[in-house]
């Protein structure tokens, strides 16, 4: 096997055509866009992480605004939604037990921020809390609303540090990166365990501290190879899979015995 | 060399993996054991999820099994027809043995339930043969003649009804308990990826008398089938049998074992008990230092949708 390559992160986005040709009617309000040249990526059994580069670009941006850097663009890729148990360990007796639980739904398995500058710079909490942005604002909503709100809050500030400690919750300040007046580039991590399945690329564009607009693309992150074939059939056909596993033990165990018998 | 693990979905050195499967292979090799309970700690140590270490631990104590069974079905000392009793005993103990084993998993205790169940197994089997083979080794030193029971002394065990003749091991004894054995080890099977070697054997010869010569071949014979059922049964409702980090182990492990059953026969019987008991016993307190240790992490996520 070939150890960990370097993936590459073939994403080559189309650029779409820069700033839609001006028209010369009144003010005209910014846009932005974000477009993936492929809606698929494969990563192989091997892989160690990555950066995803996204090219994106702003229509109609009033080159004043863009010359003092006043435009903030943050870029999300958030994985797909699934219900999450989270658990707290306690002691009984001396020994650490799972004891209380809670379980939310909806929670993206992956959530990768690239931003222009720090969050705290580009505009304020609140604003942050109604786009439900960042991982720190998303919104976690527990399966069973019976419980305290102090439960909640503290199984939620564990779910995000969690996620975080797997690199699966990660924020890259300084990577959307301006190329010209129109056209960005940002750069969001791949955890190595990525989980599969739909992503979904989001950019937020800010001017002066104000939410303007919003797009989105969706992706979808497959595994390919040799080990993935063997996950799958292990899924679908688990019982052949079973039956497999019993032959292979079998065989392996009668050939060790020709190879290397020593009485 | 590092390979990703498919169904435990990380990565790991193919070096260090064939490495612990050669070790274990050999002290199983040396002791008679399958070894499966010393490869699924030694998983977990390596950060296996504890599910597809005890999934995949029953997998590779097939092949070790087969192994040793090929060698004592050579030298005739295998008992068919009590394997195949111990054998039924089995099937139904693993079947409860996995719902258990799906159950714990819903309720977050699974990892919890597997290092107990390690811990106090381990630590009685350990200690009670470290305490008998240290006693042999004095008897021995001190130049009496090891008492040992004879095969024709009775106990409660002997009055049960439903008696059945196992010819090879010259028994006659009621089939209640040694279903009752049988489905025990199937249950330990499913629940910690052992093929219960380690208490399969003690129990033969100290419960049911039966001759020491045809105890292990007996019970590897009946291990291959309840590991290879239980390995079915997880493959089919958990989907936690890694086939690559099975292999990795096999591999291993065969070749290990080989070797091993030559080493052990330079030992004499109460050393290597001595020896095989200090093992299982680091094993048991390394496990059992986790439990009380505190974590570094108190906090843990688990999907929920797991069936």
């Amino acid at each position: 096997m070939a150890g960990p390559k370097a993936f590459a992160a073939a994403i080559l986005l189309s650029l779409l055509t820069a700033a839609a040709p001006a028209k010369a009617q009144t003010p005209l309000t910014e846009g932005i866009q974000i477009g993936l040249s492929t809606d698929n990526v494969s990563i192989t059994a091997g892989f160690s992480g990555a950066d995803l580069t996204i090219f994106g670009s702003l229509e109609n941006p009033d080159p004043l605004v863009a010359r003092q850097g006043r435009y903030d663009v943050i870029v999300v890729l958030e994985g797909p939604p699934k219900p999450v148990v989270v658990r707290r360990k306690d002691r009984v007796l001396g020994v650490w037990v799972n004891l209380d639980s809670e379980t939310f739904e909806n929670v993206p398995v992956s959530y990768s921020v690239a931003t222009t500058r720090p969050l705290q710079d580009i505009t304020e909490p609140n604003s942050y809390k109604q786009l439900s942005l960042g991982a720190s604002n998303l919104y976690m909503q527990p399966a069973d609303a019976g419980d305290g709100p102090a439960t909640i809050e503290e199984f939620t500030a564990a779910l995000r540090e969690r996620k975080g400690a797997a690199g699966l919750y990660s924020e890259n300040v300084g990577g959307v990166q301006f190329l010209s007046q129109n056209l960005f580039r940002a750069t969001v991590r791949l955890a190595p365990n990525v989980p599969v399945g739909t992503h979904k690329a989001r950019a937020f564009l800010f001017k002066s501290g104000l939410f303007i607009k919003e797009s989105s693309a969706q992706l979808e992150i497959r595994k390919s190879g040799f080990e993935q074939s063997i996950f799958r059939v292990a899924h679908d056909y688990s019982f052949l899979y079973g039956v497999f596993a019993i032959s292979l033990a079998m065989l392996t165990g009668w050939l060790g015995r020709l190879i290397f018998r020593k009485d | 060399m590092g390979i990703y693990l498919p169904i435990a979905e990380i990565s790991v050195n193919v070096f260090v993996l064939l490495a612990m499967g050669a070790a274990v292979g050999f002290l199983s090799g040396m002791f008679g054991v399958g070894g499966g309970f010393l490869i699924t700690p030694l998983l977990i140590f390596y950060n296996i999820p504890p599910a597809i270490a005890v999934a995949t631990g029953a997998n590779q104590v097939i092949a070790s099994s087969v192994s040793g069974v090929l060698s004592h079905m050579k030298r005739g000392t295998l008992d068919f027809k009590l394997g195949g009793v111990l054998l039924a005993g089995g099937i139904i103990g693993s079947t409860a043995g996995i719902y258990v084993f799906a159950l714990l998993r819903r309720l977050g205790q699974l990892d919890l339930f597997i290092s107990l169940l390690y811990v106090v197994l381990l630590g009685t089997v350990g200690g009670l043969m470290l305490v008998e083979s240290i006693n042999a080794l004095r008897a021995t030193r001190s130049g009496a003649a090891p008492v040992l029971k004879k095969s024709g002394q009775h106990n409660w065990i002997h009055r049960l009804p439903l008696k059945m003749r196992f010819r090879a091991s010259k028994l006659f004894v009621s089939v209640i308990p040694v279903l009752g054995l049988g489905a025990g080890i199937g249950f330990l099977s499913s629940i910690m990826g052992v093929g219960g070697g380690f208490i399969m054997v003690p129990a033969l010869i100290y419960l049911l008398k039966v001759p020491t010569n045809v105890v292990i071949g007996t019970s590897l014979f009946q291990i291959i089938f309840t590991s290879a059922y239980t390995t079915l049964v997880h493959a089919t409702t958990n989907q936690t049998v890694d086939v690559v980090l099975a292999f990795l182990l096999m591999a291993g492990g065969v070749a290990g074992a080989q070797y091993g059953a030559k080493a052990g026969q330079r030992l004499r019987g109460e050393q290597l008990r001595a020896l095989l008991a200090l093992l299982v016993l680091a094993v048991a307190i390394r496990l059992a230092i986790d439990l009380f240790v505190t974590p570094p992490n108190l906090y843990s996520l688990s999907s929920a949708g797991l069936n």
